[in-house]
Parts: structure tokens; C-alpha cells; sequence
């Protein structure tokens, strides 16, 4: 019944506006700091030092980054394993988010880690006692799955419309059949790759969380805790719809549609559940370990935490509760960028603000090359995007005949 | 057809067995770490330290650092700011005013603790940290990443990285001098000390001393061994007639520090049980969903 809500097309709009100038100009000037950084060294672009070894790029890139694309597994639990089919619309565009953000969290890590030519080394050499070792290993494979699951929209552009240049147009009949044989073949097995994303985004936003626990007193108590791990996957699942709805509010803004608000709505109604046990868990273990002592001080840890908290956790949870707010788009749009907001702020609270090591003479803040790098990253991923739904089926407009590829159900039982 | 197509399939999985047992026999499986019973370690009087700095050069001249002459290491005013060891230098000596019963300056040599259950260890995403049957705590250049998680993790902050380099920067830090232990010489730093502040020997004995000199001298020392205990012991330890707070040791309880994140690592995969499990639960109720769907729409 709820068939013609699902048929993504590419969606007729000029690429070029004053806007994604500016981007481009942002792009650049990122890419002209990491040319630095793989010249002259990572001393030579970042403020990173011996006592600070992890900075801007590893809390917002790679921490943040997988936090923010947590979109992807959740839409696909909800819509693939669940089967709640009313919100298809809404996995393909989450599935790009995810696909680029996890590209770019992987580009993070190379151009942080001080040996980039060496980061495939984990595939073969392996600490099961690391966190990272898990982080890095679930990543990789998670990326993979991601572009396995991206495929089909792939062939759903190109099958019947394959059109080699000149010389290569006598292999179009071939490269067409394998398209179609390809697609078969995804669309027979795809439930494998769903249910293995969910299972490996569950564990690597998990032992993400882990990372930082090793610190020890070198994290701040406020954010120090055994239950990191636990934390951090129940802040990404309650950030993967709030995330969804940020970005498909802006697209639909900058490429003229009208916004999904059926959706979106329905979406949003499930956010407070999950944002509230999320808050409950940060609560208790705030007053099992007795931190909110730290909250009676005045220093950059208690602000922070103070405002993750409040603007990043219990406003938008006050907001999602009311139906006035799930029906207009600006507050949608204004409850969901805050819990975006709260998550960043939490990632880099916690590899970041967190952080004091016992030596440091002052604190870190980013350079203007880190901020231009990160900012560049993102510059770019948005541009990705716009190429993406422009030239690709990703983005549903109503009224079609539903798109049979892509919904995947578990196959092997009649 | 289907006949054929188990036998490819049996041959396909064969194939990746053995790419995978292949792929596991030429990994190095995990980094070493063995806590013998006869580890050596170094117990650092700072009540004797003068402050010479001789180990300093000697220590990089062991490392094939540059180390300038001794002569200019003469220069106390160096000692007005404290040091790091860093990429430079892999030990560095801090000067702290005088504890009790006593108008001397203290002084603090600085180095890799050399941990009984080392952080780094447990961190490194590659394993290239190994805590030696000697004691030592090593890093492997050749598997390095340089992702410096190991100078996240670290109790002490210890580990060292070469910012400035843009190709292959390395992770620093004192390695025990354990190229000259193997030849059965003692640490260039123990070996080159004027006056004895640093005594190289058996770990258990060097308690044992330490023990006896705080009991033989209670005036003189502080009733506290630096490192007996804190983070589940550590190779290097130290003793003095202040607190050590004041000397700007960090403040740690004894359980090592890696002790709570590997156990959470291993809990969230023991025998990779929850995560199996996970994808067969996801499995069941994307069945079910997929079930209650077919019926819902008979019943239409």
C-alpha cells in the first residue's frame, strides 16, 4: 500500500550553485594542508604533540565520522530486518551517508595514522587485546559490506543504458549482461550483507568506545567509565534517525523537493525511546560513580559536559516529544541538528576535552591546518553526495512504480 | 546443476581455508608477552643522583643519538625547565627542590618504566610492542603504523613520536638497551652512573634492597617504592626521601592499566559467541518480520 513512496531517481538539478562554489573553495584549501602534512610530516600541519597524540582528526573525522553514518545500520535494521517497508525511501539516501562517511573516516585514519603506507598492516597482524585492532578490522570490513550493499543502485543506473565510449562500445552488450547477472546475484544474497552490517556496525561503535578506556586516569572522570562501550553504541543508534532526517531535510532544501514529512515524522516519533535510554544509562552511571561532583567546578570539562548534555541530550529529547514539533520541518530540522550537534560534541569530549595527559605544559587546540583538513573532508563528502543523488537512483520521489531491487529479504526459507 | 554447484562451492570455502590458515601462519600471532620470574629491572635512588647527566649522553650514544661531548652536559641550568623524553632523547633528569632531611636537590632520571603489563602492549593495534622474558618493553619498526595509540594509553606518557618526519617516523622511546643486555652488558645508563644511583638487577632482588634501604635509613626515604606496585608493578622503580606526587610521578592504583578494556574486549568476543549471536537473532526476526508480512498480506 505504501508502494509508490519508494522510487528513488536521480533527481534533475544543476550540480553548480554559489553554494557548492563555496564548498569547492573549502575543499581545496583542505587538500593544500594535507598536501603539507604528507611533505613536511605530521608536526608540520597538526598541534599534536607527545603528550596530545590524537587530536581533531581522530575525534571528529574518525570518531565522529562513525558515529554520524550510524544512519545506515539503523534505517537498515529498521527497514530490512524489521520490515517496515514504509521507509525505504529513506535507506538508500541513508546508505550514501554511510557509504561516504565510512570512506572518509578511512581516509582520516590514513592520513593521521604516521605510516599510511602501512595501514593495511592490521589485516595481517593481529592483537586481539586492542581495541583499535577491533575498531580497525570492523571498519574495514563494514566499508566493504557498505559498497556491496551500494552496488545495486550502481546497476540500477546503468543496466539497459550501458554506453561505453568509441572503442569500447562493442563491449556494452557484455558489461550490460554482467550488470544484470551482477544484480541477480546481490539481490539473491543481500540479506546476508544487511544483517552482517548491523552486527559489525554494533561492534566497532562499541569497542569505539572502548578506546579511550586504556587512558585510564588520563581521562577526565566525567566521561571515564567501564560502560563506554555501551555508551557509545547507544548514543550511535539514537543519532542514526535524528542524522537521516538532518540530511534528507537539507537535500531536499538545496535540490527544491518537497521535504518527506510522512516520514520524516514517523521517523522522528521513535527518536525520544531511544535518546532517553541512552540519557538514563549517562545518568546512572553518573551517580553509581558519584561524577557529578566534577559538575559543582567551573572548567572547560564541566561546560562541556554541561552542554553536550543539555543542548546535545535533554532539549532534543523534550522536543521530540512533542507532536508540534514532529509535524513542522524547521523544528524537526532544529531538534535533529541538535542531537547531530550533541554527538559531535560527545566524540570530541571524549578524545579530546577528556583527555589530560599528566605531562602537558598547555592544552591542545586544533591548528588551522587540522581545522582546514577536517573541514575539506567534509566539503567534499557533501559534494560526493550531491554527484551521488544527482546522477544516481538514491533519493524517492512519489508517484512511480516501486523499484523492486532494492528491498532485500532473507531468502533460503519458503 | 546443483550437484555442480556444492562442489564449487565446497572447493570455494576450501580455497579460503586454506587462504585464511595461509594468511594466520605468516601473521605474527599476537605481540609477545611473557612476565618471567627472573626479569631484571633498575631500582633509581634519587636521594644519590647528583644530577650529572652522564646517562643522558650515554644512553643516546647507545642509541646512536646525536649526544654532543660530555663535557656540556656540565651545564645545570638546564635542569631550571623540566624535560620529556622525546625522539631526541630517551631519558631525560629533572630537578625538584629538596625533600626532608636534606638541603640537596632531588633528582628524578626520567625513562620507560617498563611496565609488568604493559599499556602499550595491550594497545598497539599491530602488536609491535613486546614485553621481553628480560624485563624490556620494545617496539618493532617494522610493524608499526604509527597510529600513537600506545602514547594515548600509556600511564607514564612515555612513548615518543618524530613529528618532523614525513617518511617513516618512528615511535621512541628507552628500549632497556636491550642489544646490549643480549651481549650480557648492563644498560648504558646503569653502566656509565658516577655514583650508583641506578642499581641494575633481578626484579625480585631489587625489591628486596629497596626494602632493606628504606628500613636500614628511615630519615632518608620516603616509605614507598615507585613502581612495586603501581600498575601491576614496573620493571624500573624508584626511591626517594619525598613524596613522590611532588616529583611529579603520576598518581596510579595497582591494577594494570589494561586490565578493564581487555575485558571488555574479550567479553564482547568471547569465541565471537555474542557476535554470532547477534547475526543469528538479526536473522530470526528479519524471518519473522518477513513471516508476519506474507500472512498479513494472505489475509488481504
Amino acid at each position: 500500500m505504501n508502494t509508490e513512496l519508494h522510487n528513488p531517481v536521480p533527481i534533475k538539478h544543476k550540480y553548480f550553485t554559489p553554494g557548492v562554489f563555496v564548498l569547492v573553495i573549502l575543499a581545496l584549501n583542505g587538500l593544500v594542508f594535507l598536501m603539507g602534512r604528507f611533505f613536511f610530516g605530521l608536526g608540520a600541519v597538526t598541534n599534536l604533540n607527545n603528550q596530545y597524540p590524537w587530536g581533531l582528526w581522530i575525534g571528529v573525522d574518525v570518531a565522529a565520522g562513525v558515529a554520524l553514518a550510524a544512519g545506515g545500520f539503523t534505517t537498515a535494521a529498521l527497514g530490512h530486518i524489521m520490515h517496515k517497508d514504509e521507509y525505504h525511501a529513506i535507506i538508500r539516501p541513508a546508505l550514501l551517508t554511510a557509504m561516504l562517511g565510512y570512506t572518509f573516516v578511512a581516509i582520516g585514519v590514513f592520513v593521521d595514522i604516521g605510516r599510511w603506507y602501512f595501514i593495511w598492516h592490521p589485516l595481517i597482524m593481529w592483537n586481539g587485546n586492542s581495541a583499535l585492532f577491533e575498531v580497525g578490522i570492523c571498519v574495514m570490513i563494514y566499508v566493504t559490506v557498505l559498497y556491496i550493499e551500494f552496488l545495486p543502485v550502481v546497476t540500477e543506473r546503468f543496466i539497459g543504458k550501458v554506453n561505453l565510449p568509441g572503442f569500447f562500445s562493442g563491449l556494452n552488450k557484455i558489461v550490460d549482461k554482467f550488470l544484470r547477472m551482477l544484480d541477480k546475484g546481490l539481490a539473491k544474497t543481500m540479506f546476508i550483507f544487511i544483517i552482517a552490517g548491523v552486527v559489525l556496525s554494533s561492534l566497532h561503535q562499541s569497542s569505539l568506545g572502548t578506546l579511550m578506556v586504556i587512558a585510564g586516569p588520563k581521562m577526565h572522570p566525567l566521561w571515564q567509565t567501564p560502560i563506554l562501550p555501551l555508551l557509545f553504541l547507544l548514543s550511535a543508534i539514537s543519532v542514526g534517525f535524528p542524522m537521516v532526517i538532518f540530511e534528507s531535510l537539507i537535500a531536499s532544501r538545496s535540490l527544491g523537493l518537497k521535504p518527506e514529512m510522512h516520514i520524516l515524522s514517523k521517523l522522528g516519533s521513535m527518536i525520544a525511546p531511544l535518546l532517553g535510554i541512552y540519557l538514563a544509562f549517562k545518568i546512572g552511571d553518573m551517580f553509581i560513580r558519584e561524577t557529578f561532583v566534577y559538575l559543582t567546578e567551573v572548567n572547560t570539562a564541566s561546560v562541556m559536559f554541561t552542554i553536550e548534555m543539555l543542548f546535545g541530550v535533554i532539549i532534543p529529547l523534550r522536543m521530540f516529544l512533542s507532536t508540534k514539533v514532529l509535524k513542522s520541518p524547521l523544528f524537526l530540522f532544529i531538534a535533529s541538528a541538535l542531537v547531530v550537534f550533541g554527538v559531535l560534541i560527545n566524540r570530541i569530549n571524549n578524545f579530546v576535552v577528556a583527555y589530560t595527559p599528566p605531562y602537558s605544559t598547555h592544552s591542545y587546540f586544533p591548528s588551522i591546518g587540522e581545522i582546514s583538513v577536517t573541514v575539506g573532508f567534509v566539503a567534499i563528502l557533501v559534494l560526493l553526495y550531491r554527484f551521488f543523488v544527482i546522477n544516481f537512483p538514491v533519493i524517492s520521489l512519489p508517484g512511480r512504480q516501486i523499484a523492486p531491487q532494492s528491498k532485500y529479504t532473507i531468502r533460503g526459507v519458503k | 546443476m546443483s550437484g555442480k554447484s556444492r562442489r564449487d562451492f565446497l572447493k570455494t570455502s576450501a580455497l579460503i581455508g586454506a587462504g585464511v590458515t595461509g594468511l594466520s601462519a605468516t601473521a605474527k600471532a599476537g605481540p609477545k608477552n611473557i612476565l618471567s620470574e627472573d626479569r631484571m629491572g633498575v631500582l633509581v635512588d634519587t636521594t644519590a643522583c647528583v644530577g650529572c647527566r652522564n646517562c643522558e649522553w650515554a644512553c643516546k650514544e647507545a642509541h646512536n643519538l646525536p649526544a654532543g661531548n660530555l663535557e656540556s652536559y656540565e651545564d645545570r641550568k638546564i635542569l631550571e625547565t623540566k624535560r620529556r623524553p622525546d625522539h631526541t632523547a630517551l631519558t631525560v633528569v629533572n630537578e625538584y627542590s629538596s625533600g626532608k632531611n636534606s638541603n640537596l636537590p632531588v633528582d628524578v632520571k626520567v625513562q620507560c618504566m617498563h611496565c609488568d603489563h604493559p599499556a602499550c602492549v595491550s594497545a598497539c593495534i599491530v602488536g609491535a610492542f613486546s614485553k621481553h622474558e628480560n624485563g624490556s618493553v620494545t617496539w618493532d619498526t617494522d610493524m608499526c603504523i604509527g597510529c600513537r595509540y600506545c602514547m594515548a594509553a600509556c600511564p607514564f606518557q612515555i612513548p615518543a613520536f618524530e613529528y618532523d618526519k614525513a617518511l617513516n617516523p618512528k615511535i621512541m622511546k628507552c628500549d632497556f638497551c636491550i642489544e646490549r643486555t643480549k651481549e650480557g652488558k648492563v644498560p648504558a645508563c646503569v653502566s656509565i652512573c658516577p655514583v650508583e644511583a641506578l642499581t641494575y638487577g633481578s626484579r625480585t632482588d631489587l625489591v628486596k634492597i629497596a626494602r632493606d634501604r628504606i628500613k636500614r635509613n628511615p630519615d632518608r626515604y620516603v616509605d614507598h617504592i615507585f613502581g612495586e606496585y603501581e600498575v601491576g608493578g614496573t620493571s624500573w622503580m624508584y626511591l626517594s626521601n619525598k613524596e613522590f606526587a611532588e616529583l611529579e610521578f603520576p598518581k596510579l592504583g595497582e591494577k594494570p592499566a589494561p586490565g578493564v578494556s581487555e575485558s571488555i574486549q574479550h567479553g564482547i568476543f568471547a569465541y565471537f559467541v555474542p557476535p554470532v549471536s547477534l547475526y543469528a537473532l538479526l536473522g530470526g526476526i528479519m524471518w519473522i518480520s518477513k513471516r508476519r508480512k506474507e500472512l498479513d498480506e494472505e489475509i488481504k
